[in-house]
């Protein structure tokens, strides 16, 4: 939603990456204020989830220009466990599977880090076992999921419920979900939604990367962007991505090269 | 291989000072002389003399082992000075007698000796150099009739069962090690236990080698009577030392009828710097005899240090129902070279055996799995379970797997289920992304790797073992 009293939150201007020398960010501008949300939409491979790694600072992409500041500081001057602990939050579209690592060890340590880094109490394993568990039912995850390995044998589906649940815990000031919605069934896409829904006040802010206009039915955006290329190349309200579901991407290229040239 | 991964294998070794204790040095050089002169200065009746003798007579006959997947320099075995003893210092009845410095050592080592064995319950006989300085709680243990002493000690005191169980697991003749070890050792641990005496408390011993250049020859030998059990800690950490050090022990373990002998060893030898200069080479035979019915031989092994690792604790099962294990981390790193398994070797009717083998290797290290498992003719029944698992971090390391499974009857049953992962930067990015650094990442992802293993373990040498791993693959483990 969008709020008068809004602070800036994230400041992309002008950002180029490149992965393998490849370059796959030819500068993105952007702007995240708190109580947003935004939605990115835009063809395989234009560069959706590689913005959201670069944001989260995945060490095999290159920034080789522009800026980003996350909340007034520059976001490339820190560490990745650093931009985590400082409230970035990424939602992977894959979650990588971490065998023998028992999911509620690493939920627990994830949380504790990020407690300390705010100032307030860590908890112990008894402890936290009822505080995750309380977040379970809000996503109603079988508390069974606690004493597997980090999303070791999960479902697609269960992955992408467990990488809300940690959402859940960390509490973010800005939360990236790269297709989150992929993969859920319809009933888990009620209570996945309805969770982020839960989650989303006036001090965060949200980015949904999807293809599909059916998630923006129950998480509503307050702005829609088409990447192309990796460029924004059209900034619209929710009636964009209607437009996108009815007519493909194909126009909005040429929307914008006609525009460019007039 | 990433920076980040790169440090957090280099971390350097923790345990690298020298300790100023004066110490009786032999003359370098082995010959019968030697072995007479290590004979005399343990006052050693003939018939052990003899056993050294012999094993010599044979040693000279045999030829180092080629096949272990390591390559190193040849050794100059008469390079090497075979005895070196601490000066005589009167017998210690208790912790409060010991060397101040070498309590100052166990302090530097993070085992706080005292407190161990006051607050824990745990005897220690510390083997320092060669000789035992000191022996705790020997006679709480006394009360019980466990006799746990040095060798050499038990060979005054006890000569019969020494004569007796020597070399009744590891025959002199053995193989090129243990041959060299029956003819020059210097001490090492005596454990008795008589019939159904189950040992009250762990009982452990903290390896140190000392002197720059001595050989460290020690013999172990555990002998459990019927119904008895014990569990036995072995731990072992060294100094930094550029120039090569040559570790051979032989450990025997005998379990009668329904006996029960849980060996642990946590090893953390130096291993070299990071060009793989200096560090321990380590060829120890290690074996247990599951002699009675139901009786049961138990190896868990943490492996953290030497240069190079030639390690295969086995079993012989031949009682009926005897039961094998072995448990094994084995971390290599930097040009280390491991190359460790274990033998079950299935003789009595209904015998069983289980082998869980975890490998991690780093840096330019190898590490390599060596495991036999034969069934005997008269082993009906029998079944061995073997999981040999490794994992790599960084792209310059190896790790291999030589499973040796023979079968000679067809009621047994055999399995074995092998695996190999590898540390990804995106299992790391993972972690970083929920605000955990690195070095708790790697060591989360090893201790979840090695839990199987660790569980084995005693739980205060389970700490131990995750912290000696904390300073091999990251620094600092919580
Ligand atoms: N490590 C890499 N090496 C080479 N090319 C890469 C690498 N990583 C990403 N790319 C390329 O970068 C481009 C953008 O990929 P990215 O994953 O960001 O796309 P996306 O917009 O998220 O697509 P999708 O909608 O399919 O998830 C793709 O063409 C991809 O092949
Ligand atoms: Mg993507």
């Amino acid at each position: 939603m969008i709020y008068q009293d809004s602070k800036t939150l994230l400041e992309v201007r002008g950002l180029r990456a490149t992965v393998n020398g490849i370059e796959i960010l030819k500068g993105i501008d952007l702007t995240v204020r708190s109580g947003e949300v935004h939605a990115i939409m835009g063809t395989n491979g234009s560069g959706k989830s590689t913005f959201a790694k670069v944001l989260a600072g995945h060490n095999a992409y290159k920034v080789t220009g522009g800026s980003v500041t996350f909340e007034g500081n520059d976001l490339f001057g820190l560490e990745p466990e650093e931009r985590a602990r400082a409230g970035l939050f990424l939602a992977f579209q894959y979650p990588i599977e971490i065998p023998g690592v028992a999911n509620s060890h690493f939920l627990r340590l994830a949380y504790n880090t990020v407690q300390a880094q705010r100032g307030r109490d860590e908890l112990d394993p008894l402890e936290f076992e009822d505080f995750v568990r309380e977040k379970m039912k809000l996503l109603e995850m079988n508390p069974d999921f606690l004493d597997r390995g980090v999303n070791e044998g999960f479902s697609g589906g269960e992955k992408k419920r467990n990488e809300i649940l940690q959402m859940a815990l960390l509490e973010p000031r800005l939360a990236i979900l790269d297709e989150t919605d992929s993969g859920l069934d319809i009933d888990a896409l009620r209570i996945v939604t309805n969770g982020v829904n839960q989650l989303a006040n006036k001090d965060n802010a949200i980015i949904l990367v999807t293809h599909y206009q059916r998630l923006l039915n129950y998480i509503e955006p307050d702005y829609v962007h088409v990447m192309t290329a990796g460029r924004i190349i059209k900034t619209g309200g929710k009636a964009l991505a209607l437009d996108l579901e009815a007519r493909g991407y194909d126009w909005v290229g040429v929307e914008q090269r006609d525009a460019a040239g007039a | 291989m990433s920076a980040v991964l790169q440090n957090l294998v280099n971390q350097p070794y923790k345990h690298g000072f020298v300790t100023e204790i004066e110490s009786d040095v032999a003359p370098r050089g082995l010959n019968e002389d030697t072995i007479r002169l290590i004979s005399a200065k343990k006052n050693e009746p003939a018939w052990l003399l003899e056993f050294r003798l012999k094993a010599y007579q044979q040693w000279l006959k045999m030829e180092e082992p080629k096949w272990p997947n390591v390559t190193y320099p040849k050794i100059d075995f008469q390079a090497i000075s075979y005895y070196s003893a601490p000066k005589p210092k009167q017998k210690l009845s208790s912790m409060d007698e010991v060397d101040p410095e070498l309590l100052r050592t166990f302090e530097k080592l993070g085992v706080p000796m005292h407190e161990r064995a006051a607050l824990a319950g745990v005897a220690v006989d510390v083997i320092f150099d060669s000789v035992s300085v000191a022996t705790t709680y020997k006679q709480k243990l006394a009360e019980v009739g466990i006799i746990f002493c040095s060798i050499s000690e038990a060979v005054q005191m006890h000569p019969d069962l020494v004569k007796q169980y020597l070399g009744a697991v590891v025959p002199v003749g053995d193989n090129y090690y243990a041959a060299l070890n029956s003819a020059v050792f210097t001490d090492g641990t005596f454990c008795f236990l008589p019939k159904g005496v189950k040992c009250p408390m762990d009982l452990s011993t903290y390896f140190r080698i000392n002197t720059e250049e001595s050989g460290q020859f020690e013999r172990t030998l555990i002998i459990a009577e019927e119904d008895a059990s014990v569990s036995y800690l072995e731990g072992c950490t060294a100094p930094k030392f550029d120039t090569n050090q040559l570790h051979a022990a032989v450990v025997e373990l005998v379990a009668l009828d329904n006996a029960d002998i849980k060996y642990s060893t946590v090893q953390n030898w130096y291993a070299g710097d990071e060009n793989g200069l200096g560090g321990i080479y380590n060829f120890v035979t290690k074996r247990g005899l599951a002699k009675g019915v139901n009786s049961r031989v138990s190896w868990t092994q943490v492996e953290t240090g030497s240069a190079i690792t030639w390690k295969y604790p086995s079993c012989i099962l031949q009682g009926d129902n005897s039961v094998g294990e072995f448990y094994s981390v084995a971390v290599t790193n930097n040009y280390q070279q491991a190359d460790t398994g274990t033998k079950m070797v299935h003789l009595g009717k209904n015998t069983r055996s289980t082998i869980v083998s975890k490998g991690i290797s780093a840096g330019h290290s190898n590490n390599s799995y060596r495991g036999l498992v034969r069934i005997a003719p008269t082993a009906a029944g029998a079944r061995n379970y073997s999981q040999c698992d490794s994992m790599l971090i960084g792209d310059q390391c190896g790790a291999n797997t030589f499973p040796y499974i023979q079968v000679r009857n067809h009621s047994a049953k055999v399995e074995h289920e092998a695996s190999t992962s590898k540390i990804g930067e995106d299992q790391l990015f993972y972690f970083a992304q929920r605000g955990i650094g690195n070095e708790e990442a790697v060591s989360m992802i090893i201790n979840g790797f090695c839990k199987d293993v660790f569980q084995q373990l005693p739980m205060e040498f389970a700490v131990e073992a995750t912290k000696l791993l904390g300073f091999k693959l990251e620094g600092s483990v919580g």
